[in-house]
C-alpha cells in the first residue's frame, strides 16, 4: 500500500498514510522511485530525508515503503570500486546516464554477471557458525576476498561447491533445526548497525604511515582513531590522501563526504598509477571510494560515512587491517544540520542538533583491534581518519569538541606553518597522541632500542625551541648563549630536515620507520655532541660550519635503499664535530677554541 | 500543464503563500501577474497539500492577496541557449538585456545543472598562463579550476579581474577561448569598467554578460551565477569552448540568500547566513571542471568582498573550503601602490603542482616556487622583528632576507596593469631575487639547480 505526500522542502519529503512502514525504512518517493529513508514517524505521518535531488516532486505523489533499513551490499567486487553516498556504483552509472548525473538511476552495487572464483575452504559435515571461512575469492592480486558465514547463521554444511560463481548464486548450505540455508557470495547488512565481533581488544602495533611527523611524533594505532581539524588551505586532504596511498592497511576505505569532485578524480586518475611500497602493486588494488562531493544530494552525504563504515567492517571481519579515512566529518554534520532544520527540530550549539555529539561518538567507536566471529584466533583492526573542517580554523566548532572526546590522536593544523609551506603543516606543539604508551613495546622491539628517548629528547628540543624564539623577539637572537643558539640550529633541522615532507617528491613522499629513526637519531646525536664541543670551548661557529654537518640536511630525499649511505653520512657529520674537540684538546688547538664566537 | 491561482494568501519580503494548489512541484517555475498585466517569475521553495511557498525573483511591490494571479509553470527555471549568445548581455535571469533580438534557442537548459559524475572528470592539468607573475610564478591557475579573489572594499579586484580576462590563454592554444560575466550587485561603474575593458580589447564578441546591478531586485542574484554557469557550460561541453567564468560579487550573492532564508524564518547559522550556505555555494562551485572526452572547460574566477577584510567570515570561509585555492588582495600592499596587491603567502592554487614542471612550464619551476615562498615568509618575519627591535637588531642573515622581501614585493608581485609577463620572465626575475641569498640556506632547491641558475649565472656576469 503506498502513502501520498503531503510536503516537500528540499531534500525533507513528509508523507501521509505510511501505517506500514517502520522507522528507518528505506522507502521509493514518486514514481521517479527516488530513494529515501524514514527519519520521524508520527501515527503514519512520516518525515522522509530524500537521498536524491527533490526539484519537480508533489504533494500527491505515491511513496512506497521496502520494508527494509538502509544497507549495503557485501561481497566480492567492492574493491576498486567508486560509490556515491547510498552505494550506487558511479561507474556503473556513468555508462547509463553519461557524464552528469542523473535522479533516480537504480543500479546494483554489485556486479550481478560477474563471475568469480570460489575456492572451497570448509568441508561438508563441518558445523559452522558465523564469521566461519567457507572459501576465498582472489578478488585483486592485493586482496583475497574471504567467503565467510553471515552474522546470524548456522548450521552443518550439507554441500559446498568449487568453480566461478556470480554473487547470487549459492556456493554452500547449511542445515539447522530450522532449515536449510543457501550461502551466496553477497551479503547485505544495514548501514547504521555496527558488524558484530566476538571482544574488542587494546590496540598495540603502529599503522604505518611513512609521514614522518606522524609515525615518530604522533603515531596512531591500528584500531585506533584519528582527528585532522584545520582551517581551509592547511592541507587536510593532502594528509589524508598520504594516509590513504602509504598506511600499511591491507584495505583503505576513502569517503569523500561533501568534498570537491576535482579531489576524488585525483584519486581515481592516481591510485591507479601509484605503486604500494610494501606489494609493489597498484594502490587501487586494495582501495574502495565513498564519492559524495558537495553537490551531489545533501541527505546521501549524511548516509555515505556509514556506507563507509559497514564495508570497513566487512573487510576487518576477515581478519584484515583496515583504514578508513572521513573528509570530512563536519560536511557530514551539516548534512545533519540541514535536515534537523528542516525537521524544524530544536537546535543545539551553532544550529546543529543536539544530538551531535552522540553521532560522532558512535561513529568513531566503530574502530578498534577486534577478535572476530568464527573460528582460528583471528585479530582484525578498523582504524578511522576524520578530517574536521572548522569554521575559520575555530577549534571551540562544535564538530571538532565533539570529535576530540572521543579520539586518541590530534593532529592540529596549522595555517602559520602551511603560509610557509612547511607541509605537512601539523603543529607538533598542539597535536597529541595518547597512543604511545601502547605502542612503546613495538617502538623499542621491533625499530630500535631507545626509541621512546628520543622521540622525548627531539620533542624537547621543539618546545625548547619555541620559548627561545619567545625570548629572542624580544631581544634579538644574537644576545642568547650560544648554547641555546645551537639549539634553534638544531630545531631548524628537525623541522626542515625531518618534520617537512614533499608529499610530491618521489623519494620524500614515504619514509620508512628504519629511516626516520636514523634521520631523527642523527640530528639529535649530532646536537648532543655538538653541545659537548661548545662546552669545551669551541667556537658556535665553527661547531656549525662543519661541512658535514650542511650534508645531512639531504638524507631525507635519499632512497630507501641507499640508508647505508645515509647512516655513513650521519657517521661522518659527528666524527667532524669530534675531531673538532679531539683538535682542541690537542696542543696546537688554542687558536680554534679560543677564537671569539660569532 | 499550466495552472493558474488567484489564492494568495499571504505576502512577506518576498515571499507569497498561495493556498489550495494541487500537483505543483518542489523548485517548479512560477509565473506571477499584476493586476496591471506586469509579469514576474518566481519558484517553489516549498509546498504542502495546503499551500506553495513562491519567492519571487525581484520586489513583491504590487503583489496583492487578491487581484494577483499565480500561474505554475510546471518545469523549473530555463535559458534559452546558442552559439548567437556569444557577445550578448542578458539580466540576471537570462533575460535579453542589450535591446537586441531574442536569442534564437538550439536548447533550453534548466539552470540548476546536474552534478558531474566524479567518474566523468578529467583531472585540471594545463597551465593557463595569466602574465601575472603572483599568479602564474607563485599560484599557477589551470584549465578547470575554482580559484576566487578574495578582496575588500575599495580593492582592485575588478581591474585584476579584468587584466587576467585579457591576457589568460593557455600558450599553444589561443583559440576557442569565451569569457562569462556574472555581475551580483555591483555598482554601475564597476560593470561598466569591465565591459569597457573587454570591448577595449576586442573580447567582448567573445564574452557573454548577466547583469544584475546593485540597484536590480536583490533576490534575481541567486539565478544569475545558475543562468551563468548554465551558458558556460553549454558553450564548454556543447561548443568546445575554453570558458573563464567570472563571479562577482559573491558576498551580494550570499547576502540575498540570507535575506530569502530570514524572510522564511529559518534557524540562522554564523552571522544569519542560512546552515545550507555550503551545500549551496558548493552548487556553483562545482560546476567548473573539465569532462573526459569533451573538448572545453570552465575555469571559475569567483570575486568576493570580504567584509572587514575578515577571511573567517562565512562567505571566504566556506568558499575557501570548496574551492581549488584562493588569490587573496591586501589592503597593506594596495596603500603602497604595490599592483596588483596579492598576498601570496595566504594565497594558494591546489592545483598548482598539477600544472607547472617539465613540459607543461619549466623544470625549475616547483622548487623555485616553494623556495620563494620559504624565503618570502623569513623575510617577512624579519620585517616584523625590525618593527619591534629596529633593523640595527637584525642579524646579517634577517636583513638579506628583509631587503629580498622589498625587492621581491617591488619587482616580483608589483607589476603594470597592461603588463602581460611570460612565464619565462616571471621565472627569471624569481632566479634573480634570490641570488643575494647565501646558498645554504636556499634547502628548497636542488643542488643542480643552484648551480644551472645561480652559480652560472653569477660567473656569467663574473666573467663578464
Amino acid at each position: 500500500m503506498a502513502g501520498r505526500i503531503v510536503k516537500v522542502a528540499g531534500p525533507l519529503v513528509v508523507a501521509d498514510g505510511m501505517e506500514d512502514a517502520r522507522m528507518n525504512d528505506v522507502v521509493l518517493v514518486s514514481d521517479e522511485e527516488l530513494v529515501g529513508e524514514i527519519i520521524e514517524l508520527k501515527g503514519a505521518r512520516a518525515s522522509i530525508q530524500v537521498y536524491e535531488e527533490t526539484a519537480g516532486i508533489a504533494p500527491g505523489q505515491p511513496v512506497v515503503t521496502t520494508g527494509r533499513p538502509l544497507s549495503v551490499e557485501l561481497g566480492p567486487g567492492l574493491i576498486e570500486s567508486i560509490y556515491d553516498g547510498i552505494q550506487r556504483p558511479l561507474n556503473v552509472i556513468l555508462q547509463k546516464t553519461g557524464d552528469f548525473i542523473e535522479r533516480g538511476t537504480a543500479v546494483p552495487a554489485l556486479d550481478r554477471e560477474r563471475k568469480w572464483p570460489f575456492e572451497p575452504a570448509a568441508r561438508v559435515g563441518d558445523r559452522v557458525g558465523a564469521g566461519d571461512l567457507l572459501g576465498t575469492v582472489r578478488e585483486t592480486v592485493l586482496v583475497q576476498t574471504r567467503i565467510q558465514v553471515p552474522p546470524g547463521v548456522e548450521g552443518e554444511l550439507v554441500s559446498i561447491s568449487d568453480g566461478e560463481f556470480t554473487v547470487t548464486e549459492p556456493v554452500a548450505v547449511l542445515k539447522a533445526p530450522a532449515g536449510e540455508t543457501a550461502v551466496t557470495m553477497i551479503q547485505t547488512w544495514p548501514v547504521r548497525r555496527p558488524r558484530p565481533y566476538r571482544r574488542r581488544l587494546s590496540p598495540n602495533e603502529p599503522l604505518k604511515t611513512g609521514q614522518r611527523v606522524i609515525d615518530s611524533l604522533f603515531p596512531l594505532a591500528k584500531g585506533g582513531t584519528a582527528c585532522i581539524p584545520g582551517p581551509f588551505g592547511s592541507g587536510k586532504t593532502v594528509v589524508q590522501h598520504q594516509l590513504a596511498k602509504w598506511a600499511d592497511a591491507s584495505i583503505i576505505v576513502y569517503v569523500g563526504c561533501g568534498e570537491r569532485g576535482n579531489e576524488m578524480t585525483d584519486v581515481l586518475r592516481e591510485f591507479p598509477r601509484l605503486k604500494d611500497p610494501r606489494s609493489g602493486e597498484p594502490l587501487i588494488r586494495r582501495t574502495v571510494l565513498i564519492a559524495n562531493t558537495s553537490n551531489m544530494p545533501v541527505a546521501a552525504r549524511e548516509a555515505s560515512i556509514y556506507t563507509g563504515m559497514t564495508i570497513a567492517e566487512y573487510f576487518r571481519d576477515m581478519g584484515l587491517h583496515v583504514a578508513l579515512m572521513a573528509d570530512s566529518t563536519s560536511r557530514w554534520a551539516e548534512a545533519l544540520r540541514e535536515i534537523s532544520g528542516r525537521q524544524e527540530e530544536m537546535p543545539g550549539e551553532e544550529g546543529y542538533p543536539a544530538y551531535l555529539a552522540t553521532r560522532v561518538a558512535e561513529f568513531y567507536e566503530r574502530s578498534g583491534r577486534v577478535e572476530t566471529l568464527g573460528g582460528g584466533e583471528r585479530e582484525g583492526t578498523l582504524s578511522v581518519i576524520g578530517a574536521v573542517s572548522p569554521p575559520g580554523g575555530d577549534l571551540s566548532d562544535p564538530v571538532v569538541q565533539a570529535s576530540l572526546k572521543v579520539v586518541k590522536v590530534f593532529w592540529g593544523l596549522d595555517d602559520k606553518l602551511a603560509y610557509r609551506r612547511h607541509f605537512p603543516a601539523i603543529n607538533w606543539l598542539s597535536s597529541y597522541s595518547l597512543y604511545l604508551d601502547n605502542l612503546q613495546d613495538y617502538f623499542e622491539e621491533k625499530i630500535a632500542s631507545g626509541w621512546t628517548a628520543l622521540r622525548t629528547r627531539a620533542m624537547t628540543i621543539l618546545q625548547k625551541e619555541d620559548d627561545l624564539l619567545e625570548i629572542a623577539r624580544l631581544v634579538g637572537r644574537d644576545s642568547l648563549e650560544p648554547s641555546d643558539r645551537l639549539l634553534l640550529e638544531t630545531a631548524k633541522m628537525i623541522r626542515e630536515d625531518f618534520l617537512h615532507q614533499n608529499a610530491f617528491h618521489a623519494e620524500d613522499q614515504y619514509t620508512s620507520l628504519e629511516k626516520q629513526h636514523l634521520i631523527l637519531k642523527g640530528v639529535v646525536d649530532l646536537h648532543e655532541s655538538s653541545a659537548a664541543a661548545l662546552e669545551r670551548g669551541i667556537s658556535l661557529k665553527t661547531v656549525l660550519s662543519v661541512p658535514e654537518r650542511r650534508r645531512m640536511s639531504g638524507i631525507a630525499s635519499l632512497a630507501e635503499e641507499r640508508l647505508g649511505e645515509m647512516a655513513r653520512t650521519v657517521e661522518e657529520a659527528l666524527r667532524a664535530v669530534e675531531n673538532l674537540v679531539e683538535a682542541a684538546a690537542g696542543p696546537v688547538a688554542g687558536s680554534t677554541g679560543g677564537e671569539a664566537d660569532g | 500543464m499550466v495552472k493558474e491561482y488567484l489564492t494568495v494568501s499571504e505576502v512577506s519580503g518576498p515571499l507569497l503563500v498561495v493556498n489550495g494548489v494541487t500537483g505543483v512541484g518542489y523548485e517548479e517555475l512560477v509565473e506571477v501577474e499584476l493586476a496591471s498585466g506586469e509579469t514576474r517569475p518566481g519558484k517553489v521553495l516549498e509546498v504542502s497539500d495546503k499551500a506553495a511557498l513562491v519567492q519571487l525573483f525581484g520586489r513583491s511591490t504590487g503583489v496583492s492577496a487578491f487581484s494577483t494571479k499565480v500561474r505554475f509553470l510546471g518545469r523549473g527555471l530555463r535559458l534559452a541557449l546558442s552559439q548567437d549568445v556569444l557577445g550578448r548581455v542578458f539580466d540576471g535571469l537570462g533575460r535579453v538585456h542589450d535591446g537586441g533580438p531574442d536569442v534564437v534557442p538550439e536548447e533550453f537548459r534548466d539552470i540548476n545543472g546536474r552534478p558531474i559524475n566524479p567518474c566523468a572528470r578529467d583531472y585540471p592539468s594545463e597551465f593557463i598562463e595569466t602574465g601575472i607573475s603572483s599568479i602564474d610564478g607563485l599560484n599557477t591557475l589551470v584549465r578547470g579550476q575554482k580559484l576566487p579573489i578574495f578582496s575588500g572594499a575599495g580593492l582592485p579586484h575588478g581591474r585584476l579581474a579584468a587584466q587576467i580576462a585579457r591576457q589568460a590563454r593557455v600558450p599553444g592554444q589561443e583559440r576557442d577561448f569565451a569569457v562569462v560575466f556574472a555581475a551580483m550587485g555591483i555598482t554601475f561603474e564597476e560593470a561598466d569598467f569591465f565591459i569597457g575593458d573587454l570591448r577595449a580589447a576586442g573580447a567582448l564578441e567573445r564574452a557573454v554578460l548577466f547583469i544584475n546591478l546593485a540597484s536590480d531586485p536583490a533576490i534575481e542574484r541567486i539565478a544569475a551565477p545558475r543562468v551563468a554557469l548554465t551558458a558556460a557550460e553549454y558553450l564548454a561541453f556543447e561548443r568546445g569552448m575554453h570558458v573563464l567564468v567570472i563571479l562577482s560579487d559573491m558576498t551580494s550573492y550570499c547576502e540575498a540568500l540570507r535575506e530569502v532564508s530570514a524572510s522564511r524564518k529559518e534557524i540562522p547559522g554564523r552571522r544569519g547566513y542560512p546552515g545550507y550556505l555550503y551545500t549551496d555555494l558548493s552548487t556553483l562551485y562545482e560546476r567548473a571542471g573539465r569532462i573526459t572526452g569533451r573538448e572545453g572547460s570552465i575555469t571559475q574566477i569567483p570575486i568576493l568582498t570580504m567584509p572587514d577584510d575578515d577571511k573567517t567570515h562565512p562567505v571566504p570561509d566556506l568558499t575557501g573550503y570548496i574551492t581549488e585555492g584562493q588569490i587573496i588582495l591586501q589592503r597593506d600592499l594596495h596603500r603602497r601602490g604595490i599592483y596588483p596587491p596579492v598576498a601570496v603567502l595566504p594565497s594558494l592554487s591546489r592545483l598548482r603542482d598539477k600544472g607547472i614542471g617539465p613540459r607543461k612550464t619549466r623544470a625549475d619551476h616547483p622548487n623555485l616556487a616553494n623556495q620563494l615562498f620559504a624565503a618570502y615568509a623569513l623575510g617577512k618575519e624579519a620585517e616584523e622583528l625590525a618593527l619591534i627591535l629596529g633593523e640595527s637588531a637584525l642579524s646579517d642573515l634577517d636583513r638579506i632576507y628583509l631587503r629580498f622581501t622589498q625587492a621581491f614585493e617591488g619587482r616580483f608581485l608589483s607589476q603594470g596593469e597592461d603588463e602581460n609577463r611570460s612565464i619565462g620572465e616571471t621565472l627569471d626575475i624569481g632566479w634573480e631575487l634570490l641570488r643575494p641569498i647565501p646558498e645554504e640556506e636556499l634547502r628548497r632547491l636542488s643542488p643542480e639547480e643552484i648551480e644551472k641558475y645561480l652559480r652560472g649565472a653569477q660567473e656569467e656576469e663574473e666573467g663578464g
